[in-house]
């Protein structure tokens, strides 16, 4: 194939990591973005109150980091993400880095399949994520 | 308990994607693409003008979703209620100014380790009638 400006994506291989790490603020921006206020996400003391370490990230959050690492596996263009599935295990928190890492699983018909886990401080917060790419 | 109402379908929810709200989310999860910004860089890439990172679906899903979770007819303990997996397939883009309406069905319930799963499926398509996502949402009461 030529080379398209896109890293070749190969079963069996990484695909780039993503790292970010959310600062003390970014839940209360992603409130207002999202519209979900749920206190737990932007009030340490009802956080607590409720048994969490502290206030916690939207899970659709540390999901669009896992968006973001596959779509810059795709080549950084948003329609090449076709499908993403995850599950939410594990709660994230603001101020410390998310680490996300994935590999090719299969290649057809011209889409490929990316296993990717988001994790933060050894725990996985998104695990058995699954992205569907053209290519 | 009453049978749970598989199948049961909610209210259209309309939603108009406003420029600055792309703009809005993109900065908030870190979308840095030019596309999600600028109307020029957008049109450039092939867009009608600003795109939504595909992320963005939860903004203009979420109020179709709403009565879903809320219907006292499910009877979801919302403190009891987390968010246990989530599935989307995109299809056409959605740009600034496009105007999409959702559509939710509870797919499914379960009862699994003690605890209630709740299968909502989501259906979102632009002013042509394109579709632009459909999502499967799980939530998961405990004790439920």
């Amino acid at each position: 194939m030529a080379d398209d400006g896109k890293s070749r994506l190969e079963v069996g291989q990484a695909v780039p990591e993503l790292t970010v790490t959310p600062d003390k603020y970014v839940p209360h921006r992603y409130a207002g973005a999202s519209g979900d206020f749920n206190p737990i996400h932007i009030d340490p003391e009802f956080a607590k109150g409720v048994g969490l370490p502290g206030n916690i990230l939207h899970g659709l959050y540390s999901m669009a980091q896992v968006a973001r690492a596959a779509t810059q596996a795709g080549g950084g263009d948003p329609r090449a993400l076709k499908r993403l599935s995850v599950q939410f295990r594990g709660m994230g928190r603001p101020e410390a880095e998310i680490r996300v890492t994935g590999t090719v699983r299969e290649e057809r018909d011209g889409r490929v399949i990316v296993d990717t886990v988001a994790e933060q401080d050894g725990n996985q917060i998104v695990r058995n994520a699954e992205a569907e790419l053209a290519i | 308990m009453a049978e749970a109402p598989v199948g049961k379908q909610y209210p259209p929810f309309e939603y108009e994607v406003g420029r600055e709200k792309i703009r809005e989310y993109a900065n908030a999860v870190g979308e840095s693409n030019p596309v999600h910004h600028d109307p020029e860089a957008a049109r450039a890439a092939g867009f009608r003008g600003v795109v939504a990172p595909p992320m963005f679906c939860v903004v203009y899903s979420a109020g179709a979703m709403g009565p879903a979770i809320l219907d006292p007819e499910l009877g979801i303990n919302l403190m009891m209620m987390v968010h246990g997996s989530q599935e989307f397939e995109w299809h056409e883009p959605v740009v600034a100014g496009d105007t999409i309406t959702t559509e939710v069905v509870l797919k499914d319930v379960f009862d699994k380790n003690g605890m209630k799963f709740y299968v909502i499926e989501s259906e979102s398509r632009n002013q042509d009638g394109q579709p632009t996502v459909k999502g499967t949402w799980t939530e998961i009461v405990r004790g439920g």
